[in-house]
């Protein structure tokens, strides 16, 4: 092998479409790397396998542009936090009233309805529930009497539409409707046309009073939120956590995995083969030996004994992923070495009585640079599969959202009988295309190593 | 080096990381394995006692009972040798001797579809499937792969080189087992050709059982080589680009030898070492690597066993099937080992 100097890689590569196309992945990934890390709170990160973090947002939801597409406009999930909020007092009455507006264009009811709120009052005071529809008819949902207390406190809610009073109260209300709406559910009744039993689309208001006497009464956290099936960019899975987070988080952890395996295997390969090769005779059989043993080593039913039995977290992971990397590195890393010795410079430096590591590192390893760099690009995404599919099969650090995590909760809860095509199909393109980054730049710059392939 | 030289060289290497293999195994396995075994013991004394009330009865307190299942627990355990830690040198050495003489023993929870706990009998069930499977899909692979590879090398740089290239590169990116998921879903699921579990409904004994089976395996196999020809095309085509430039098939162009000819039998001929090299690692390697893609498939096979015992910690079926897979993978490297010290005699002599 001829040596290469850095420039001449450099233009080559610069040359070479496939190479800049990877390139140009890596940064879009990198970028969204970062932009994750700085921009996502942390914290979503770490609440990931907290269900109660993620409670307000639907389960198995597709992603909200499925209704770009002409047919069928699927409900969205709206999380409404901002109601425009209203005081009035007349004598001793006071009443503070939170108003929502909602736009229902969807061919379809919504799932439920949610109304989260905490109040700060004193006394007994009353809560009112209710809608006008874009037909102008009013609907009482609920009213009810807060705890009483003496002295102001602040007390948490959540008011569900499969609540027995507000079924009671629509009840009551049956005569507005020309169908029967007993054993409908709430919201079936709520978003319903009034003469025949079908979608009512529009704008629908939805009023919450609370009524105090002498006390300045409070609503803290207002939030209401009408349940769908469609929501975010990705969707989300069955524990209603938002696939774009995890995918998005997803990004920096395969990056990591994958070029911490990469660079850590290559370089480990890389120094035990020059050894080997440099020091020959028996000290290069006997390490030849041991890597022998290794290669021969079933890789992957050792890296889930190892998972299973020592531990699963992911920074050990990469560090077994490393243990049986280096390995084919080092076999060829050895052979050129063995080559490169019997150049004169090689020899000449030996007979001025450099010291062997100077050697190594200034004559030998540079010359090797080439390939060690097309290696680990080359090395990455066998790493960032290896990894997935360990998560995939649950040994996977079930603390970190990794893209293989991802797609075993989807395959435990059964994603593709249910068709949630949402929950599967984008961490397995996100692997595939991270890899794709990586098998680009190694390919360009082996062609560029090894120039018998380019030719023709 | 003379070829027998040679060869009982490799020989004792393999044996020699067999045995490591093994050791390893064990290393990493015995401790938890010991605490399971113990724990059931203990669950067994119990439950005799409580399914037996003329034994629970004869307690007085609850200190002799105690006491008693103490007693009977530690006898058991003597009496199977558990009174010794696992690396102790004694037990470490029945436990290599008996792996020597291929004796598997029982296993601690899994059985065969047929019933039986012998290690041997599972090994001898699953085996098969997953050679079935496997090895019928690299040998497709290997098939479709050397010709388009030959094709596609032959012609560097023209339209099928680039699309052969290109489906290569991007089918090697996708994980097998996600792209089992996508057949899954679109294709038992969505369209509903195929069964999504691969494993028969139907009993064995069955005669319609093959049928069934080579029904079930349509799927994960149609998934396996269309991941696997690709990468396979590309290696052939950069062996076949190699020598397409040497000056011999020059020499053959220019001496009017038809292209194909020049193709099929000349270049390959000479791409042959390294080719049947992979060939011959892949056909092992396609059952080390059966692990995941069986789990995704549900089939019946010795990847999916190893999974079930590292999951519940079966040590015999854990050596068993660690055992034969590594005895495959060896047996291939070396038969690779052979087949390129054959083919190119330049290996030989140094």
């Amino acid at each position: 092998m001829s040596a290469i100097s850095p420039e001449e890689i450099k233009r080559e590569f610069l040359k070479s479409k496939i190479g800049l196309a990877g390139v140009g992945i890596l940064l879009i990934l990198v970028i969204a790397s970062l932009v994750t890390v700085i921009i996502i709170p942390v914290d979503t990160f770490k609440q990931w396998n907290n269900p109660s973090h993620w409670i307000s947002f639907p389960k198995t939801s597709a992603p909200v542009w499925v209704n770009l597409s002409p047919f069928e406009k699927i409900p969205e999930h709206q999380i409404l936090d901002e109601p425009i909020i209203n005081f009035k007092k007349s004598g001793d009455v006071s009443v503070v009233n939170h108003q929502f507006n909602v736009n229902f264009e969807f061919d379809d009811f919504p799932n439920d309805f949610i109304y989260e709120f905490s109040a700060k009052y004193s006394g007994s005071p009353l809560l009112q529930m209710s809608v006008i529809r874009p037909d102008g008819m009013q609907l009482d949902l609920l009213s009810m009497s807060l705890p009483n207390s003496k002295t102001t406190i602040t007390h948490s809610e959540r008011i569900f539409s499969t609540d027995a009073s507000i079924m009671k109260n629509l009840f009551l209300q049956r005569e507005q409707f020309d169908f029967p709406i007993d054993k409908k559910s709430s919201e079936d009744v709520i978003f319903s046309n009034s003469q025949l039993h079908g979608i009512q689309k529009g704008d629908y208001i939805f009023l919450v009073n609370l009524y105090g006497v002498k006390a300045e009464n409070e609503i803290l956290d207002s939030r209401l939120i009408v349940g769908g099936k469609a929501f975010g960019i990705m969707g989300t899975d069955e524990l209603r956590r938002d696939l774009a987070i995890g995918l998005l988080w997803g990004t920096p952890l395969a990056l990591f995995i994958g070029i911490a395996v990469a660079i850590g295997s290559v370089v480990a390969g890389l120094l035990y083969g020059v050894y080997a090769g440099f020091k020959g005779k028996k000290v290069d059989e006997g390490m030849m030996r041991l890597n022998d043993i290794i290669y021969a080593l079933p890789a992957l039913p050792f890296l889930i004994i190892l998972s299973v039995t020592i531990s699963n977290s992911i920074f050990l992971m990469i560090g077994f992923l490393m243990l049986f990397g280096w390995v084919g590195i080092a076999k060829v890393s050895r052979s050129m070495t063995l080559q490169i010795k019997t150049k004169g410079y090689v020899e000449a430096a030996q007979m001025m009585g450099q010291k062997n590591s100077k050697i190594i590192l200034r004559h030998i390893v540079p010359q090797l640079l080439p390939y060690a760099m097309a290696s680990i690009a080359i090395s990455v995404p066998a790493a960032i599969t290896t990894e997935a599919g360990l998560s995939f099969l649950g040994l996977g650090d079930p603390t970190f959202p990794t893209w293989g995590q991802i797609l075993h909760d989807a395959n435990i809860y059964g994603a593709a009988p249910r068709g949630l095509w949402w929950w599967i199909a984008p961490p397995g393109v996100m692997i595939a295309i991270t890899g794709l980054a990586f098998v680009f730049i190694g390919n360009a710059l082996d062609s560029i190593v090894n120039p018998k392939l380019k030719k023709q | 080096m003379g070829l027998k030289k040679f060869v009982s060289i490799r020989l004792i290497t393999m044996f020699g990381v067999l045995m490591v293999t093994l050791l390893l195994t064990l290393i990493l396995v015995g401790s938890n394995m010991d605490i399971i075994l113990k724990q059931g013991i203990v669950f067994q004394v119990r439950s005799e006692i409580t399914e037996n009330p003329a034994i629970a009865k004869s307690f007085s307190s609850v200190k002799e009972f105690e006491a008693f299942v103490q007693d009977q627990t530690d006898q058991r355990i003597k009496a199977i040798g558990l009174d010794t830690p696992w690396y102790s040198p004694q037990r470490l050495g029945i436990t290599m001797y008996k792996i020597l003489i291929l004796d598997f023993g029982h296993a601690t929870f899994l059985t065969s579809d047929a019933g039986s706990s012998d290690v041997k009998d599972i090994i001898a069930e699953k085996l098969p499937r997953t050679i079935l499977l496997f090895t019928t899909s690299t040998i497709i692979i290997s098939v479709i792969g050397i010709y388009l590879g030959a094709l596609a090398g032959s012609k560097a740089g023209s339209k099928i080189d680039r699309l052969t290239s290109t489906f290569a590169i991007i089918s090697s990116s996708f994980p097998v087992w996600w792209i089992g998921m996508i057949m899954i879903f679109l294709f038992a699921f969505v369209w509903q050709i195929f069964p999504a579990r691969a494993t028969p409904s139907i009993p064995p004994s069955d005669p319609g059982y093959i049928v069934a089976l080579l029904y079930h395996m349509a799927l994960p196999l149609i998934t396996i080589v269309l991941i696997g020809f690709g990468a396979w095309a590309f290696l052939v085509r950069n062996f076949m680009i190699g020598i397409m430039q040497e000056d011999f098939i020059t020499a053959k162009k220019t001496m009017g030898i038809s292209q194909k000819k020049i193709i099929y039998s000349h270049a390959l001929k000479n791409a042959a070492p390294p080719i049947l090299t992979i060939l011959a690692l892949s056909l092992s390697g396609s059952l080390g690597g059966a692990i995941i893609t069986e789990a995704v498939f549900d089939w019946p096979g010795m990847g999916r066993l190893y999974f079930e015992a590292i999951t519940v910690m079966d040590l015999p079926i854990i050596i068993g099937a660690t055992y034969v897979l590594t005895v495959f993978f060896l047996i291939s490297i070396f038969v690779a080992d052979l087949l390129y010290g054959y083919f190119d005699p330049r290996v030989k002599t140094s």
